[in-house]
């Protein structure tokens, strides 16, 4: 259980992290979500107590992490950047990191072998591709075998059996009643793996909800009609909360309406339907459309709308 | 959701860790921070250096002055002469204090340092351990050895110095002791400065440049300049230091005095800033 009050960090004149009040609850996955820069680096900095809060608490079952006594055993963690020394040989890191908690070395060789690092653990980290390095985080991550998880993109690098080895993986911990706090820019795999999203942008949080809370509030779900008799189609269609796009010669696009009530609508005026397709929205659409605002570094190239 | 008042956050059961993972102990961040020190090659490499530094210059230093003539310097006569080395010594030993820290925050190592022992502070103390044990054990033994074996030397041409005239263990153990609590020194500034040639030439700064500039500003600057640690040092290491100098039971207090406010601040530094 991972708890944050008014948790706010300010770099200079940037605020970073914005009164952030959030919960973290334990047996589920929870995404962190937002764009580049919204502050969620920084917050799980803070919830490791890298960073200081410039106001506001946070606590990790219970205390904040600095308080623990088992640190190890509380929370694993695997942030951003590398945090390897690059001359040391991935099974000294763990066995150094290890000794801080009394773990014995058997346990650093059973953590090797669960993230598949046995081939190359008496090499240097240095030399470690991306998703070694990120094999690596999250063997010094699992060591004590910690009650709470703080991941920032786990999966970065890793090919796709290791990306369904870490979702399994979570999804095990979860189960067992651990705490999972997970940020990835991946929407697809987050959409596969979270069942609970925390979403920020520029440092505030913008939504704390259930997966399907998430997606169903921020778009719904699109309904494509396809028939040569369009046009008299969308006219009865049309009416209060609902939109009838003419996305192409004979098809609409429909919001607001089941596929039933349009396929109902069109049976009792006798209009041929070539096509009725449910289209649910996903993640991240739905993401996408919470964070237009609130985007901090948008590329100007993709910035222009295609015009239909 | 029960009655129970415990402050158990969650309403499913905490879940037992199959690990059996020990409180922090000092002892613990010993062993850690000693198994970081001997698994790089670096480290072994620097310390190498300054060993074989010692020894080498002790010798070259016998061997060029096995004939007296008129015109040598005192200083290459006196019973800490063969211990010139240290000039070296305390560059490499420096650099190591300097880099067994620098070089957690360049590679970032130091985060997950801090997510094994968040407290911060016992990584300090525990890295101070290692370091002063393991250079002290080091340079005692090569300084001894460096003193036996040049004065072996000389004696094939002259009457050399013992381990037993007056004096000379203070010089033999004062050499020692100022290469490792330099090294100390040069710790506790990577601990505030972080980065390696930052840290590297704040280093250089304190122990050579100072002393020069303050030398500029006639005898004020020369008196100021026997409280910096390089010329309170020599104080008790050095048989005849330049002058003015302290007298050697004073160098090493303030030495030391030098090395407890290194810690304090590196302290207050690591406590305070975020990593």
């Amino acid at each position: 259980m991972i708890k944050a009050e008014g948790l706010t960090k300010r770099y200079g004149e940037k605020l970073a992290v914005d009164g952030l009040t959030f919960t973290v609850k334990p047996g589920v996955i929870t995404g962190f979500l937002g764009p580049n820069g919204a502050g969620k680096s920084t917050t799980m900095r803070m919830i490791m107590g890298l960073d200081c809060p410039t106001s506001g608490s946070v606590t990790v079952n219970g205390k904040p992490f600095a308080e623990h006594r088992r640190p190890l055993a509380e929370v694993g963690a695997l942030l951003e950047a590398r945090a390897v020394h690059t001359g040391r040989s991935a099974r000294n890191h763990l066995l150094a990191m290890a000794a801080t908690a009394g773990i014995g070395a058997e346990r650093v060789d059973e953590v090797i072998g669960m993230v598949g690092l046995g081939d190359v653990a008496g090499r240097r980290a240095g030399g470690f591709s991306l998703g070694m390095g990120q094999r690596l985080g999250i063997a010094s991550a699992l060591l004590a075998d910690p009650r709470t998880l703080i991941l920032d993109e786990p999966v970065n690098g890793l090919d796709p059996d290791g990306v369904r080895w870490i979702r399994n993986l979570l999804k095990r911990l979860a189960g067992e009643g651990r705490t999972v706090f997970l940020s990835s820019h991946l929407m697809s795999e987050m959409a596969l793996t979270a069942d609970h999203i925390i979403l920020v942008g520029k440092g505030k949080l913008l939504r704390d909800q259930s997966m399907a809370e998430f997606i169903a509030g921020a778009s719904a779900d699109v309904v494509t009609v396809r028939s040569p008799q369009a046009g008299r189609l969308a006219d009865l269609l049309a009416g209060a909360d609902v939109t009838v796009r003419n996305v192409a010669e004979q098809t609409l696009e429909v919001q607001g309406l089941t596929s039933d009530h349009i396929g109902v609508t069109a049976a009792g005026a006798g209009i041929t339907l070539l096509e009725l397709a449910t289209h649910a929205a996903s993640l991240e659409e739905a993401y996408m459309a919470l964070t237009d605002e609130s985007i901090d570094y948008r590329s100007s190239v993709d910035d222009t709308e295609v015009a239909a | 959701m029960s009655t129970a008042t415990t402050d158990a956050p969650a309403a499913l059961p905490i879940p037992r860790t199959a690990v059996d993972s020990q409180p922090i102990t000092l002892a613990r961040a010993v062993k850690a921070e000693w198994i970081k020190w001997r698994s790089l090659r670096s480290t072994w490499t620097v310390l190498g250096a300054a060993v074989i530094g010692m020894l080498a210059v002790g010798l070259i230093v016998a061997y060029n002055t096995r004939h007296l003539t008129g015109n040598q310097d005192a200083n290459d006569l006196s019973s800490s002469a063969t211990l010139q080395g240290f000039f070296l010594g305390q560059l490499l030993i420096g650099a190591l204090g300097v880099l067994f820290v620098s070089s957690e925050f360049s590679t970032g190592m130091i985060r997950s340092t801090f997510a094994a022992v968040p407290k911060r502070l016992p990584v300090l103390c525990a890295k101070l351990v290692v370091f002063f044990v393991v250079t002290a054990v080091a340079m005692t033994t090569i300084t001894v050895i460096t003193f036996v074996a040049s004065q072996a030397l000389i004696g094939h041409y002259r009457t050399g110095f013992s381990l037993s005239d007056p004096g000379v263990w203070r010089i033999v153990l004062g050499t020692s002791l100022y290469m490792v609590l330099v090294g100390v020194i040069g710790g506790m500034i990577g601990w505030m400065v972080r980065s390696t040639p930052g840290s590297l030439v704040s280093f250089f700064a304190l122990l050579f440049v100072l002393p020069e500039l303050l030398s500029l500003f006639a005898s004020t600057g020369r008196h100021i300049a026997q409280f910096l640690p390089s010329q309170a040092g020599e104080a008790f290491a050095v048989a005849q230091p330049e002058s003015p100098h302290l007298s050697p039971g004073a160098g090493v207090l303030v030495l030391c005095a030098w090395v407890v406010a290194g810690i304090v601040a590196a302290a207050f530094s690591l406590h305070r800033r975020d990593a």
